[in-house]
This record gives C-alpha cells, structure tokens and sequence, in this order.
C-alpha cells in the first residue's frame, strides 16, 4: 500500500510542493542571506555581514518605535478583544431571543478587507475630531486608539465565535451540580467556565497576539503612519524601508528577520503552553 | 422573574452592541449619495436636498478605478486560487500523512514552519521572483497563492486525514483501485468538512488581501483593495464621494456571500481556529 502511494509524487505531491517553494521556501533561504548583504534586486547581493542589522537601529529610531508602538497597540488590542469577545460569547449561549441573528452581526467585520476597514473607521473618527478641531493625523495618540478601536470591530466577533465553541463544551450537568451546591453565578465562572474554555482562551490570545503584530492594511488606510511616522506599526516600517527608499533593501531585509523572529518566539510559547496544559488534563 | 429580567437586560445589551457594530457600515452607505465636499465635515448628517447627488460617486468611482474589472480579477483569483489550494494541497496531506518517511514527516514540519513566518519575511525576494518566472499576473498569482497558502491547509488536511480509518482504503485498493482513484473516490468524499473549512479561510483570506497581489502584479490588473486603496492619489488628495461609494460597492459583494452561507461560514471559523 504504503510503495504503491509512494510512486504516485508527481502526481499527489509535486505541484504544491513546487508552487511552496517559488512562494515560500526559496524566499525565505533568500530573504535570510539576503539580510546580510546590500543589494537593490536579489541578483547584485554584496555580502557586508551584519551591517544591515546595525543600521535597522542606527539609521533612526523609526524601527525601536515602530515595535514599541506595535507592543503598545497589541497589549491593549489583545485584552479589550477577548474581554468583550468572552462577555458577548457568555450572553449568547444564555438562550437569548435572536441569538443567531446577534451572531451574524457581530462576526460580520471580520469579512471586510483591512484596506475598506481603514476607510470607514478614518471617515468616522474624523467626523467625530472634526467638531473639536482636528483630525485623526494631527496626533499619533488619535491613531493609537483610531487602530484599536478598528481592531476591536474587527477581531471581537471572530473571538467571540471561538469562545461560544468553547462555551458549548462544557457538560450542563457540571453548572447544574454547581447550582445545586449552593455556588454564586459569580463562583460558578472563575471556578468552572473560565477553567473550562482555557483551550479556546489559549487560541483567542495566540490570534489576537499575531494579528496585532502583523497588522498592516489598517495602519496603511487608517493613518499610514501619519504624523511623522508615528502611529506606523512594524510591518509598515518594513514595508516603507524596503520600498520607500533606495538603498535601504538590506536593512527592510534584515528588519523583515527580526521580526520574524518575535513572531516565531511568540508562536512557540503558545504552542508550549497549549501542549503542557494537555498534559496537565 | 430574575432570570427573565436578567435575559431581557441581556437583550437589551446585545441589542446595543448589533447597533454599535452596524452603524458604521451604515454611515458609508449614507455617505455614498452625498457630495464629496459635505462628507469629511459632516459624516453623521443625513443627505439634504443640498447634499444629495444620486449615484454620481457610483458612477467617477467606477469611472476611476475601473471597479468591474476589478471585481472580476477579485473573483478570479479567490475561485481559481482557493479550487487549486483544496484540490492539491488535500492530495499532499494525504500523501504525506499515508506515506511514512523521514522525506514526508520533513515535508509536513515545513509546511507547518510556514504558517508562522510573517508575510514581510519573504514579500521582497518572494515579488522578485515571481516577476523572473513571469508569475507577475492573474494566472502566476494561483500558483504564488498555492504555495503561500499551502502550510494552513495542508496542516488542516492532514489533522483530518489522521482519524480517518485505514481499512477503507484498502478495501478500496484491492478492488482495483489505484492511489488517484481511492482519494478521490473514497478518501476525498469523508473529508469534505474539512475542504469547506479550508476553502472558506482560505476565499477570506485571499479576496480581502492587499499586500501580496500588489506587490506581485502592481497596478496593471487590480483586485478590489487595490482599487479601492489607488483612489487614494499620490499627494493623500482623495475624492470622498467615490471613496465611500467604492467602499459600499466593495462591502457588498462579501455581506452576500456571508449572508448566503452564514452557516458554512461560523461553523468553518470554528473548527479552523480549534485545528490551527
């Protein structure tokens, strides 16, 4: 069984495997030499060792900032998204009428590109800074909320569908016998529900952590940065190295790995997580 | 008595929150049929005789962007690409899982190593290369798309493929059937929730993508956010009127598709986000 599958490679496995290593694989071997050296296209590559990674922090501060802004805007993205992705998840699994149709509504942004989300939340947050004076580019803090705020319409009903998922998992009888021994609804969430959706908990918080980091089509419409490059999170600094100016490809390069470095680290500490907490079940 | 009150100030809550959630998209669309210079001041006001204009931001918005065309090369992209995503990267995970080997279990940690490198890592020498092997249009984007999309999905597919039982199969091969004819005759057919799973993350994905398409073909055939982001003209002067239009005529087509399978849609989310 297993030798007569084994010929058939060509067929079953060669076309995904050469199309993963024209969009993926190559790239990646490349982009990693690629940060070591100066070039403008991939094929003039001068090796000038860890030059690039110098000059990504060196040059200006626009990279410490960027990250600095992108940890500021994950930590509080990440928080208020799953608070009230949790509290929404809870209300609907309490056979409410209409829940269906709640459901459908909250879970709705999330089908919108992030370039048309970018839009209509700068045509609404200007229109509200337009009765004081102002508008969303005049101060970066403007943006900072500008963003979390889109992130929160956005990401708020994804998170909520996991947790009902979640939430749906949890046998009726346990939260009868709860009700039985006397517990508060108040006891009965910290000591049962919460611990019960610590899996679902585990990917809200790995997806709501990566999605903030890798935001990009938000910052590009919503603010681009705007002003001074100080609302521009880290995959638009890289963006605007690589393209913004020439002879600066190596250090967008060299950014690019860095970046995916934090990323990487943060998918492996979910991931350890996630396996030691089934080991304890 | 408690709990009735407490269900309906739950209600009451929701309904709050439904409203909150639906008042910008509704704001765009009212904005769609005013002037573009009572827009940007006046977002919240309702068209006046004034302000209205009809469809006239439809009409320099389509005129602008060349909005058809890019529905089409939308549609295009999303179908071709997500079909050849579900018909090849099923039969790899399928192989890899089937076939134990060191070269296939390498195989499948690449696959799942490239779900975590950010798209910034490989947007440069990735566009580089797909503009050498002339992969820099419609039809070279599925293949980019395939590649890039192949990690999720072949990861997805083989966590299916695990549970399903041996025996099958090779009841199937000894009735004469060879490896092309069993998965897609008997293998294929039992994994079909998992390809409407991968099939709707995948169709989210690339219909509202904006980085990858531009980057590999530029501005000679856009798709939808590139449209709507090349109104935006080089000097950050834009025309609000078909902005806003362009927005309601780029929010349309994904509310009929998620209202015309809501269902496929929630339950494909679910079980993605508990796999992945």
């Amino acid at each position: 069984m297993n030798k007569t599958i084994k010929r058939w490679f060509p067929i079953f496995v060669l076309p995904t495997l050469i199309a993963f290593l024209i969009a993926f694989l190559i790239p990646f071997i490349m982009g990693l030499y690629l940060s070591f050296c100066d070039f403008r296209t991939v094929t003039d590559a001068q090796f000038t060792g860890i030059t690039n990674y110098i000059r990504a922090f060196s040059d200006n501060n626009e990279f410490i900032n960027s990250l600095w802004f992108t940890v500021k805007f994950a930590v509080v993205s990440v928080i208020s998204i799953n608070i009230f992705a949790f509290l929404l998840a809870l209300m609907l699994t309490k056979s409410i009428r209409g829940t269906n149709v709640f459901r459908t509504v909250f879970f709705m942004p999330n089908l919108i590109g992030g370039i048309v989300l970018g839009y209509i939340w700068q045509l609404i947050i200007n229109g509200v800074l337009y009765r004081f004076g102002y508008a969303i580019t005049s101060n970066p803090t403007f943006g900072y909320w500008g963003l979390v705020i889109l992130m929160n319409w956005q990401m708020i009903g994804y998170m909520m569908i996991i947790y009902i998922a979640g939430l749906q998992n949890i046998p009726n009888d346990v939260l009868e016998a709860a009700k039985v021994d006397g517990a508060t609804p108040f006891r009965t969430l910290f000591s049962i529900t919460i611990p019960s959706v610590m899996p679902s908990i585990t990917i809200c918080l790995f997806l709501t952590i990566t999605n903030s980091f890798k935001l990009f089509d938000q910052n590009l419409a919503l603010t681009a940065g705007a002003p001074a490059d100080k609302t521009q999170m880290v995959a638009l600094d890289i963006y605007n190295t690589f393209y913004g100016s020439i002879g600066s490809e190596g250090v967008g390069q060299a950014k690019a790995v860095i970046f995916f470095v934090i990323v990487a680290v943060i998918a492996l500490l979910q991931l350890y997580m996630t396996r030691s907490r089934e080991v304890e079940n | 008595m408690k709990s009735k009150l407490g269900h309906f100030l739950a209600f009451l809550l929701l309904f709050f929150f439904a409203i909150v959630f639906l008042i910008p998209i509704f704001i765009v669309l009212l904005n769609s049929f005013k002037s573009k210079f009572s827009i940007s001041q006046t977002p919240f006001v309702l068209p006046t005789e004034d302000t209205f204009v009809g469809i006239e931001n439809y009409i320099t918005g389509i005129n602008n962007t060349g909005f058809p065309s890019a529905f089409f090369w939308s549609l295009f992209v999303t179908v071709f690409s997500v079909a050849v995503i579900v018909i090849f990267t099923s039969m790899t995970a399928w192989y890899i899982v089937r076939v134990k080997a060191k070269f296939t279990s390498f195989m499948y940690y690449l696959f799942v190593f490239s779900m975590i490198v950010p798209f910034q890592m490989v947007m440069f020498t990735m566009s580089k290369i797909a503009n050498i092997l002339a992969l820099d249009n419609p039809y070279g984007l599925i293949i980019i798309y395939l590649g890039f999309g192949s990690g999720l999905s072949v990861f997805m597919f083989s966590g299916f493929i695990k549970s399903v039982p041996l025996g099958i199969e090779e009841a199937a091969t000894i009735d004469g059937c060879n490896p092309l004819q069993t998965f897609w005759l008997i293998v294929f057919p039992i994994l079909k929730p998992t390809a409407i799973t991968v099939a709707i993350l995948n169709t989210m994905w690339i219909w509202n993508d904006y980085l990858l398409p531009y980057l590999v073909i530029g501005s000679d055939y856009k798709t939808i956010p590139i449209a709507v982001q090349y109104l935006k003209g080089g000097y950050g002067s834009i025309d609000m009127g078909a902005l806003m239009a362009m927005l309601v005529l780029a929010i349309l087509p994904v509310v009929i598709f998620y209202l015309s399978c809501q269902k496929y849609i929630i339950k494909g989310v679910a079980a993605g986000a508990v796999k992945g």
